[in-house]
């Protein structure tokens, strides 16, 4: 298969891209670094974050929507990226931090000092000062890295391989994979585990040696990142769903047991789609936590997880750019309604406040979507190419009609 | 990077600079940000201070507002979520230009807010009794730190109750790890051997509480008076008091002394079972004095309904607020670096008796009051002490005892006595 | 400040009392009070036994009426004279009686009078000088707080009055009382060796906190250190560095005890070092070389060397310090013979403590494990026998707990509103159960990782809607005063009388349910559908019927179950988020499809939690972790729970 044929397969590439070009510019002349300032730098942080979740809602689309995993552990994949980043910029940002002012002493600083004076920076907060084991590495920016790929990678693996293994699957799998976040997550949260507990990493948008440089060049720079790992991301993945191996995966998701008697050994394939993306989702934590500025155990919360879950079902799975659209649209609407933003309806008797009554509408229209449009908002793009509506037919083909699809986004005849 | 240090001397004079040319005029209405959740977990307890905030800023404008302007309150919703906390205060800031901020319950949201407000050289007053161990130049403290409320309780305990044997129970997160620590080490010093402290965590929300109260009664077994000092937080509290009634614990047998347990959180208790049980606090809402009873009779007016409690974070953004207010007037500006200076040594009165004073390392000298649980959810003050000046590290832990804060003369919130150099100027997050 | 003054008050009355005892036989209570007057309106616990003395001195018969009243902050003080009297509340005044002649004076306005509130420990002192006057009192509560008073804090001189009380004692249970409590006062205070350690051996039998406090303070020892064991002392045992106590624990009471020298801490060293710098060198080493530990070393040498500072406390040194010296543990109590007794009788006190100790443990397991069974019954018809997801399980038991508050602000008799509230809770989420079947749930019978999700937005959608109802507060749920306290076996093992309830309820559902699914027609057909809804409904059995009912009986044991977890616990909008994934884990674990499973899993995850607590105590949130990456191994090894269904119905 040449490089054309793929690309001309999965035209939404073209597109997706091609729309994430323009937006990027648009952003980048609005913004208060490079251009005249009508997008605030806050906006251009939340863009940015939108843009990796995004990136995290297309790998999510990837195992759910194409492999039919139902894995409800990718954000907490997503947060280990994050931890890991952050453990490197605090320890950096701390090193400065105390090199300076040790710098001031009589007598120069041996570096076991200086170590344990980070170690009292960063973990005063938690009432110890001893660095923990997991710390080992924080001082080397490109092995903490490497831990942001290989720390989620190495978690999706094991996981992945305990659970396919033993063939467990459908909802089962998807209370494990609950099961695991919920655990790391109380992990996390005790003092113990040695990564500040509940405070989390914290003042992660300051990057270490680079005080001089505003926030407003600091987001952009972000923003330009975020945009691209999510065009890699896309393409990567519209090739991971392509071809052969996109045909076996989607098999797997519709009838496990028959590609398994084809031949294939798909508990490989699984494990292999679940720890891509299992460590995408972990660098595009990376590149999000920056932004926010704090990582906590909170964000690896299961909730976050089903609220992932969320996103690609109103995108609409089973169509990469559906899974990415349903999280920049559901997360900025929500941010946009929490905000106070949407004007509150008076009925007379009770005024509906948004900040109260987003979650009910949210929870609402999500039954909607997945009963009466399961395709979601990527759905609509079908309209527009006016694709001919598949006739109904009778039996057992597959949990829905995306089983049927052997190109992205097209029906078969 | 010694080059990228210099460069951010001179982004910072460069800022300074901005400041105070902006200082000579004060531009209309003066904005107010309230950063409180009005959503989420945190709801309940925040949503009632910035109910107080909005009150406060009202009755201002009443009385004339402030250098002429009227005051304007830009509340926004941070939700609960730390993250967001970051972005709403960068928000009120950068778009709306708030000229101070009140705002954050949580450490982790207050930790979450810092670098931007440090970074943009804001102003936030912070209501909340808190661990301590920090000083930010842009920040004011009006809760207690640890030696206005941990370590008078424990006095109390050694010396009023005679305890010899502590059970330190709390939810496992920062305020009540640091807050243990600091008590075992003040009480190591005061001679309680280690293997009378007994440390217990629980998760936020724990309800299973049964082999957390057998153990605590099973410390009584050589003899010692046993007290518990519980930093548990929220809805978790209920479980554990309703353990305690059920196992028959008097305040008697073992006392509880609570520090995150006020009005609010005994309303949604049968406290008829709890009557003795203590808690510490700077104010109390069965405070007995002129002041006080006005306070509650605004909050009633404003609020529209008489049973509303009133609590300690509420009286820390009174206090907060005007000498923010008087601050501002003494120095004819809102500019924040003219009213950080005005507030050292800002007095204003308690609600509760006495004079609270702001000190130059940015925390409140308040009186510690410690309070019986009374069977209609009220307190009775039992122990009311002098003005206490909070201080910013403890001194009972050794990291901490060399350090100090001084805003004024030293011009550092982490000042290292033994080394005397700063150790840094922003704050730790 | 206030302390201090007190203090210095004291001493100096202290100092006037043999004066004042004379005079206060002519005194009256008031006029004594009087004295004392700023140590009774706001007294301490270490200041007030002066006050008590000079009361009990007086033997004027209105003493021990007014010591408890004033504990019972019955006391008033009128702020324009600091007299003190006796008050009552009566609107907006006080009606006062005279403390001396207990007289009616008059009323006073609440303004006037100041509340004086002596805090718990001065309660305490108080109650103690009580005890002489309450032992043979009429009343029994108070004969019973003397004893109260005596078991809090014993003290030598309570045993010769609370002996001779025995005698008189008429309540049988009180005069056992006052045995025991005698034989403890006796076995610390006892006037002969003999007499002590008969006591003590008495003492052997029992298993209360308070006589184990008895045996562990004659028991209790000091530790010290010294080149060698002294002459004649009661030594308890001889600590070994490095096995009963860390090396670094041993040096430091050597140099606590100045028998040798402190080690010197990095920071020491570069102090010593800081201060002798000369000429850019620190002991012939220049400054730039002390960035090292190393370097420093050398410098340090150099300078211990010069005789600048002390020298270096090497491992040899702390090695052959330790050495040199033993460490041992001293007895208080001077006669081997009492210690040798207590330590026995401590011993067998400690062995049936623990075993009781492990039957509590146990007694908790099986309670936790019965709140995890009942949260997770409904999820287990639901999700077991009909394969639905029900992510709003938790909502359930939340809209139950709620139906419980709701009925408690209606009818305000507790146990009535109990009974009401049980039916309700189950008909108004068996209505909502029927409800979300109805509307959501069969559509999606086909396709069950959507019910997960469309049940998930119906969760975060109930959540919302209880905050927005009834807030984010936790609501008061209280449980019937029948129910407070606790079933208490002995001093060890006790269980709260509102779990052995959840118990009784567990199992009262256990048995409902077995008894539905296998032995009415509507089990049957239950079954039927479940296996086969086709060939069911071939066989005039209505599936959608029977879908509906089924649904809404999983969802009404929800609501009974929120009722019940929220007497014990709380009622908050955020409840049933605690419970959802227990209790998928506990109906995974057990086994799909099968009550009995779901049984075994809530035992299984019960006694897991409290094993894990059990070994560390601390740590609560550790306890939950590794308990979740337990069951995830667990499903490892057995996939299908731990009862596995055989055959078709294993189907998945």
């Amino acid at each position: 298969m040449t490089r054309q044929t793929f690309l001309t397969q999965n035209r939404s590439i073209f597109w997706f891209l091609l729309a994430l070009a323009v937006f990027v510019l648009i952003v980048t002349v609005l913004s208060e670094a490079t251009g005249n300032g009508m997008i605030s730098t806050s906006f251009v942080k939340t863009l940015g974050k939108t843009l990796c979740l995004m990136l995290v809602a297309i790998a999510m689309d990837v195992v759910w929507g194409y492999t039919g995993i139902l894995s409800l552990g990718h954000m907490a994949f997503f947060g280990l990226g994050g931890y890991m980043i952050g453990m490197w910029l605090m320890y950096a940002r701390t090193e400065i931090i105390v090199a300076e002012s040790l710098r001031a002493a009589a007598i120069p600083p041996t570096p076991e000092e200086i170590h344990d004076a980070i170690g009292t920076q960063i973990f005063g907060v938690v009432g110890s000062s001893d660095f923990p084991l997991i710390w080992a590495f924080a001082s080397s920016f490109w092995a903490q890295l490497a831990l942001v790929v290989l720390v989620p990678g190495v978690l999706a693996l094991v996981f992945g391989w305990l659970a396919f293994r033993s063939r467990v699957t459908g909802v089962y799998l998807s209370i494990l994979t609950q099961a695991m976040t919920l655990a790391l997550s109380l992990y996390l949260f005790q003092n113990d585990s040695g990564l500040r507990g509940n405070n989390g990493l914290s003042g992660l948008q300051n990057l270490p040696g680079l005080d001089a440089v505003p926030q407003s060049q600091v987001s952009i720079a972000f923003f330009w990142a975020s945009a691209v790992a999510l065009g890699l991301g896309y393409v990567l993945f519209a090739w991971v769903v392509s071809g052969k191996m996109g045909s076996v995966i989607r098999g797997i998701r519709d009838n496990e047991s028959r590609v398994r008697f084809l031949g294939y050994h798909v508990e490989s394939y699984k494990l292999f789609v679940f720890t891509l993306t299992g460590i995408v989702a972990g660098i595009a934590g990376a590149l999000y936590y920056p932004q926010a500025g704090i990582i906590n155990p909170n964000e690896i919360a299961p909730i976050a997880s089903i609220y992932l879950a969320v996103w690609v079902a109103i995108g609409g799975r089973g169509r990469l750019y559906g899974a990415a659209l349903g999280a920049a649209f559901v997360s900025l609407l929500s941010s946009w309604f929490t905000g106070g933003g949407v004007p509150s309806i008076p009925l007379g008797f009770y005024t509906i406040q948004w900040t109260d009554w987003w979650l009910v509408l949210l929870g609402v229209s999500f039954v909607a979507v997945t009963l009466l449009a399961p395709k979601g908002i990527g759905g609509l793009f079908d309209l527009i190419t006016a694709r001919h509506a598949v006739p109904e037919r009778v039996g057992d083909f597959g949990p829905d009609k995306g089983a049927r699809r052997t190109v992205e986004g097209e029906e078969e005849r | 990077m010694i080059k990228s240090l210099k460069l951010s001397g001179v982004a910072a004079a460069a800022l300074f600079a901005a400041g105070t040319a902006s200082a000579q005029d004060v531009s209309c209405p003066i904005k107010v940000g309230v950063l409180h959740s009005l959503s989420g977990t945190m709801a309940i307890s925040e949503t009632t201070l910035k109910d107080t905030m909005l009150m406060l800023v009202e009755a201002q404008n009443e009385k004339g507002g402030l250098l002429g302007c009227e005051l304007e309150a830009v509340v926004v919703d941070p939700a609960s979520d730390w993250p967001l906390f970051a972005e709403k205060a960068r928000e009120l800031l950068t778009v709306h230009d708030v000229d101070v901020i009140f705002g954050n319950w949580t450490s982790v949201s207050r930790k979450s807010v810092l670098p931007v407000i440090e970074e943009l050289n804001g102003l936030l007053f912070y209501p909340v009794q808190y661990e301590g161990e920090e000083s930010s130049k842009n920040v004011f403290y009006t809760g207690a730190a640890p030696n206005q409320q941990a370590i008078p309780a424990v006095d109390y305990y050694l010396e009023e109750l005679g305890v010899e044997k502590f059970a330190l129970l709390g939810t496992d997160y920062v305020y009540p790890r640091t807050t243990n620590n600091i008590l075992e080490s003040y009480l190591k010093d005061k001679g309680i051997p280690e293997e009378d402290i007994f440390v217990n965590y629980t998760p936020f929300g724990h309800s299973d509480w049964a082999t957390i109260v057998a153990d605590v009664v099973a410390l009584g077994e050589d003899g010692k008076q046993v007290g518990v000092v519980s930093t548990i937080n929220g809805d978790a509290n209920i479980g554990f008091y309703k353990e305690l009634a059920a196992a028959g614990i008097s305040a008697d047998d073992i006392p509880v002394v609570a520090f995150s347990v006020g009005e609010e959180e005994l309303s949604g208790l049968d406290t008829s079972n709890l009557e003795g049980h203590l808690a510490a606090w700077n104010y109390f809402m069965s405070a007995d004095t002129p002041a006080n009873a006005e306070f509650i009779e605004q909050w009633h007016a404003f609020i529209g309904d008489d049973a509303r409690v009133t609590n300690d974070p509420m009286e820390a953004h009174y206090i907060g607020f005007n000498m923010w207010v008087n601050a501002a007037t003494e120095a004819g500006t809102t500019d924040v670096d003219a009213v950080r200076e005005a507030m050292w040594g800002q007095e204003f009165p308690n609600l509760t008796g006495g004079t609270a004073v702001m000190g130059v390392n940015h925390h409140l000298a308040k009186p510690v009051l410690i309070g019986e649980i009374r069977a209609d959810g009220q307190f009775d003050i039992i122990s009311q002490t002098d003005p206490v000046p909070g201080d910013a590290w403890t001194d009972f832990l050794p990291e901490s005892a060399v350090l100090k804060s001084d805003w004024k003369d030293l011009e550092c919130g982490m000042y290292n006595t033994e080394t005397s150099t700063c150790v840094q100027i922003k704050s730790n997050y | 400040m206030l302390r201090a003054f007190f203090l210095a008050f004291a001493l100096v009355l202290c100092l006037c009392l043999p004066g004042a005892r004379v005079e206060a036989q002519t005194q009256d209570l008031q006029s004594i009070l009087q004295t004392h007057a700023d140590e009774v309106a706001s007294p301490g616990r270490r200041s007030v036994g002066t006050v008590i003395d000079a009361l009990v001195a007086s033997g004027l018969p209105a003493v021990p009426q007014f010591l408890e009243r004033w504990a019972d902050r019955s006391v008033y003080q009128r702020e324009s004279d600091g007299l003190f009297y006796y008050a009552k509340e009566n609107g907006d005044t006080y009606s006062l009686t005279d403390i001396s002649t207990g007289a009616d004076a008059g009323t006073a306005p609440s303004a006037e009078m100041t509340e004086i509130r002596p805090n718990g420990g001065v309660r305490r002192v108080i109650a103690t000088a009580l005890v002489q006057f309450q032992l043979s009192d009429p009343d029994i509560a108070r004969r019973r707080d003397a004893l109260d008073a005596i078991s809090r804090s014993p003290e030598a001189d309570q045993l010769e009055p609370l002996r001779a009380s025995i005698e008189g004692e008429t309540d049988d249970d009180l005069r056992a009382r006052k045995e025991r409590l005698a034989g403890m006062l006796a076995a610390r205070y006892g006037d002969t060796p003999e007499e002590r350690i008969a006591a003590i051996e008495a003492l052997s039998g029992a298993l209360s906190v308070d006589v184990r406090a008895v045996l562990n303070q004659i028991l209790s020892s000091d530790t010290a250190v010294a080149a060698a064991l002294p002459e004649g002392a009661n030594i308890a045992r001889t600590l070994t560095p490095g096995e009963d106590l860390t090396e670094a624990e041993a040096y430091a009471q050597l140099v606590a005890a100045d028998l040798a020298p402190a080690i010197q801490s990095r920071d020491q060293i570069k102090a010593a070092l800081t201060a002798n710098i000369a000429d850019g060198r620190v002991g012939g080493v220049p400054i730039g070389a002390l960035n090292t530990e190393d370097g420093r070393a050398r410098a340090y040498a150099a300078l211990a060397g010069a005789g600048t500072v002390p020298p270096l406390v090497t491992e040899e040194d702390r090695n052959a310090a330790l050495a040199a010296h033993v460490f041992y543990e001293e007895y208080e109590e001077p006669d081997a013979a009492i210690t040798d007794a207590a330590r026995e009788a401590l011993d067998e006190v400690e062995t049936r403590v623990a075993m009781n100790q492990a039957l509590d443990l146990g007694l908790d397991a099986l309670s936790l494990a019965s709140i995890y069974f009942l949260a997770a019954i409904g999820l287990a018809i639901t999700f077991g026998v009909m394969g639905v997801i029900n992510m709003a399980h938790g909502e359930f038991i939340m809209m139950g707990a709620y139906t419980g508050y709701v009925v408690q602000q209606i009818i305000p008799d507790y146990t009535v509103s109990i009974i009401v509230a049980l039916p309700l809770a189950f008909a108004v989420t068996f209505g909502a159960g029927v409800a979300m079947e109805r509307l959501v749930i069969r559509w999606l019978y086909h396709r069950p990782l959507e019910t997960l999700l469309a049940t998930f937005g119906i969760s975060i959608a109930l959540q919302q809607l209880a905050k927005n109802i009834f807030g984010t507060q936790a609501r008061p749920l209280t449980s019937p005063s029948w129910l407070d306290g606790a079933w208490v076996l002995n001093d060890v093992v006790s269980i709260a009388n509102i779990r052995i309830a959840i118990f009784v309820l567990a199992l009262i559902f256990l048995g409902l349910i077995l008894f539905v699914l296998n032995k009415t027609r509507l089990g049957l057909e239950v079954r039927a559908v479940t296996q086969n809804p086709g060939m069911a409904a071939s066989m005039g059995i209505n599936p959608d019927k029977i879908n509906m009912l089924t649904f809404g009986l999983g969802s009404g044991i929800a609501g009974i179950a929120g009722v019940a977890i929220g007497l014990y616990a709380k009622v908050t909008s955020e409840m049933g988020a605690d419970y959802i994934v227990q209790s998928f884990m506990t109906v995974v674990v057990g086994g799909v499809g099968n009550v009995w499973g779901t049984l075994a899993g809530a035992g299984l995850i019960g006694i897991l939690q409290k094993g894990i607590e059990f070994l560390n105590p601390s740590n609560t949130l550790a306890a939950q972790t590794y308990m979740i990456l337990f069951i995830i191994l667990f499903i490892q090894v057995r996939p299908k729970g731990i009862v596995a269904l055989k055959g078709r119905a294993a189907g998945d």
